[in-house]
């Protein structure tokens, strides 16, 4: 029964294929549905891991420097990414603090460690390390929760507020953010389920 | 069984559900297995040959976010004091001043994410559940695509509360001006948490098995 390792079924509609090693190499949607179920990007377990690694210490840079600065007349105020997530400080809104500090920061990082941690061992020709599957589960299932590229598209929207009344300066996290956000666009554009998951079930040596 | 990869849309060849084949396939990673194992033997995650539940499931938090999303229109989003005189605004409300700036862009998008995306997405979710409780006789591939763009489109809804977030970690001169959240910022990320979940349980395998034959 070793060849059912080639099974693989379409999320969406259950639909039975069986992919072999050559069938990885080109795009394949679903017969029945269309679900892109092979992107056809054998190569890109590296980019996946170096997006991941830079989008982490990037992630450094946007929780501990300036973010933005807003000034009106003699008046300046400053801001944090952490002041913004401390937003809804009075009683009933702390929850609403953590959970913007987890779909902006936290849950973001969560996914570039365990994108890093399930595939980095493939760049290199290893092993999986124990436990790189159920990373790499995690690295899917938080994806609709982690939501950088959303909050960046709310600083835009703010800024435009704002910019009728006062200067906005942008300070390094903010051009950090910036880059965490396109840097995680193009890994996760790469990221083909076939190709990653085959890195993660290669059997130990 | 030896179903080989169809490259592109090949709608002549029959196939085969992983369930007529008496197997399971795990919806995270694509992993085959027999019927009735309950774990992924890859990664863990829970198999369920179908979810007998989901619909129920769907409209619960569905219904959940309705509900949520009914103050989040009436009450505050965002409370303004600009020299000791507080101005409330609501969702529209907000909307409505951007329009009397001229900032009609901005407008367009907040309008967009907090009002029509939520809307439809209650309205699409809805009639998906209530046509799918029976088969149907519809072309499956939009009502997929229909699942497909409220799946994707869902989370964006955020937007307005990070705008608010952002708003007010910003603008803090004392008395000159201060921006305080309104508690509708509270029920909007409630109801867009619970719609987003809603469309998480919707198990799109109905599409294709509800398909009424002849």
């Amino acid at each position: 029964m070793s060849r059912d390792n080639d099974l693989v079924i379409c999320p969406v509609c259950d639909s039975l294929y069986r992919v072999n090693a050559a069938d990885r190499t080109r795009p394949a949607r679903c017969g029945q549905c269309g679900y892109r179920l092979v992107l056809g990007k054998p190569d890109a377990i590296a980019s996946v891991v170096g997006m991941a690694l830079a989008a982490a210490i990037l992630m450094a840079v946007v929780v501990f420097t300036p973010f933005l600065q807003l000034t009106a007349g003699t008046f300046t105020s400053r801001a944090s990414v952490l002041d913004v997530v401390l937003a809804f400080q009075s009683d009933i809104m702390v929850p609403l603090s953590i959970s913007v500090l987890a779909f902006i920061v936290l849950l973001p990082l969560a996914r570039f460690a365990f994108l890093t941690y399930a595939l980095m061992p493939a760049v290199f020709d290893r092993a999986p390390l124990p436990g790189a599957a159920v990373s790499l589960r995690w690295a899917f299932q938080l994806k609709p929760w982690a939501m950088a590229e959303i909050f960046m598209v709310g600083v835009a929207v703010a800024l435009v507020k704002l910019s009728g009344m006062a200067t906005l300066t942008m300070g390094p996290a903010f051009w950090a953010f910036v880059a965490v956000v396109l840097l995680n666009a193009y890994g996760d554009a790469l990221m083909c389920r076939t190709t990653l998951w085959s890195a993660v079930s290669k059997p130990r040596p | 069984m030896s179903n080989n990869i169809m490259v592109r849309r090949i709608k002549a060849a029959p196939v085969i559900t992983a369930r007529a084949a008496g197997l399971v396939g795990c919806q995270i990673c694509g992993k085959v297995t027999q019927l009735g194992e309950t774990r992924c033997p890859r990664c863990y995650a829970k198999l369920r040959s179908r979810d007998g539940h989901s619909l129920q499931k769907v409209w619960a938090w569905m219904i959940a976010g309705l509900i949520a999303y009914i103050p989040a229109n009436i009450y505050p989003m965002l409370i303004t004091t600009q020299a000791f005189q507080r101005q409330e605004a609501t969702i529209v409300g907000g909307v409505i001043d951007l329009i009397h700036y001229g900032s009609y862009g901005v407008a367009a998008i907040v309008f967009i994410a907090s009002v029509l995306i939520p809307v439809g997405k209650f309205l699409v979710i809805g009639y998906l559940a209530w046509i799918l409780r029976r088969p149907h006789k519809l072309d499956p591939h939009r009502l997929h695509l229909f699942y497909e763009i409220v799946e994707f489109i869902g989370r964006w809804s955020m937007i307005d509360v990070f705008v608010v977030a952002i708003l007010v970690a910003l603008v803090r001169f004392g008395i000159l001006a201060t921006i305080n959240p309104g508690i509708a910022a509270v029920c909007f990320a409630l109801s867009v948490v619970f719609t987003m979940l809603a469309a998480q349980s919707f198990d799109s395998r109905l599409i294709w098995d509800r398909i009424k034959r002849g």
